[in-house]
């Protein structure tokens, strides 16, 4: 199996690097770049078939450790 | 006064606090991240660095390290612990203090010495600090803006729990004199208990004239004031 994690910033947090790469976009001449947030993206391989029990496990190690829930939020997929 | 100084994989400001303990005249060891216990330590200090190279984010592998069980159980029994910079870090990630460190606002790492406020003397942190006083210390950071959502921030506030604001030379809270983008100005807080408190800040940098300040002493003395009051009282 394999596991997704996005990691992002949450909305009310400061994201200077989101920032810089809209900048960089508008220079490079794309338009019509609304925002940028830049996050942080795991792949987990894990062994066994059950989804049901690596998702909550998943949840609780994205929440504990993967994440800061101070200023990220994450969203997982199991496939 | 026995002061434990944390060592984690990569912390490197571990050294100059054990050093800036000996100047005041106090005992200072280090203690490896995998040791269980903190034996004799009237304090624990969690000093700066890259700590797992600062991988997954600032701090976040290392407050899983077998040591801070032992940190936990000493700040929960009201045991004094400072945590400097990367330290900081640590100790945010580790729930023992509120909010997060995140990246520098201008994305760029800040080498240079900073003014600081003192907030309150209300603290083992602050007492000895003369009022009125501005602490020039230096900084060494890529990522030391402090973030609290509005809850958090008007808890911090309501129990006088910031400790330290980036100023300019005369005390004023300027957003230039602000090297980090810091909510608040905030370089530093304590918990509720007031026993653990964290900062951006490098005082162990700042215990010698030679090094350019030594304003970073009197932090250093309130605690050495804390930890002999109480042994005072326990007498």
């Amino acid at each position: 199996m394999k596991a997704k994690i996005i990691v992002t910033p949450k909305k009310a947090v400061l994201d200077p690097q989101g920032k810089t790469v809209q900048t960089a976009l508008e220079h490079m001449g794309y338009r019509g770049v609304k925002a940028v947030h830049v996050g942080k993206y795991l792949e987990i391989e894990l062994e066994g078939t059950d989804k049901e029990a690596a998702r909550q496990q998943l949840n609780e190690a994205a929440h504990k450790f993967l994440s800061n829930p101070v200023i990220e939020d994450y969203r997982l997929e199991i496939e | 006064m026995n002061f434990v100084v944390l060592q984690f994989p990569a912390s490197n400001c571990d050294q100059d606090a054990v050093h800036g303990v000996r100047t005041l005249g106090h005992s200072a060891r280090l203690l490896w991240h995998k040791e269980n216990s903190l034996g004799d330590a009237d304090a624990v200090l969690v000093p700066g660095g890259f700590s797992y190279g600062d991988y997954l984010r600032c701090g976040a592998i290392a407050r899983f390290s077998p040591v801070m069980q032992a940190v936990k159980q000493f700040a929960d029994n009201g045991g004094l612990v400072l945590g400097i910079c990367n330290g900081f870090q640590v100790l945010t990630e580790a729930g023992l203090l509120p909010g997060a460190l995140i990246r520098n606002r201008d994305l760029q790492f800040h080498c240079e010495h900073i003014y600081l406020k003192t907030v309150t003397n209300e603290s083992p942190f602050t007492s000895q600090i003369p009022s009125g006083k501005i602490l020039r210390i230096p900084i060494a950071h890529g990522e030391g803006c402090y973030f609290a959502d509005e809850q958090t921030l008007a808890s911090l506030k309501a129990k006088n729990q910031v400790l330290w604001q980036y100023c300019d030379a005369t005390g004023n809270l300027t957003d230039t004199a602000n090297p980090n983008g810091a909510v608040q100005n905030i370089a530093g807080i304590c918990n509720d208990r007031r026993n653990v408190a964290g900062l951006m800040p490098h005082p162990e940098r700042a215990c010698e004239p030679l090094l350019g300040s030594a304003d970073g002493r009197l932090i250093f003395e309130s605690m050495i004031h804390a930890l002999q009051s109480r042994l005072a009282k326990a007498a």
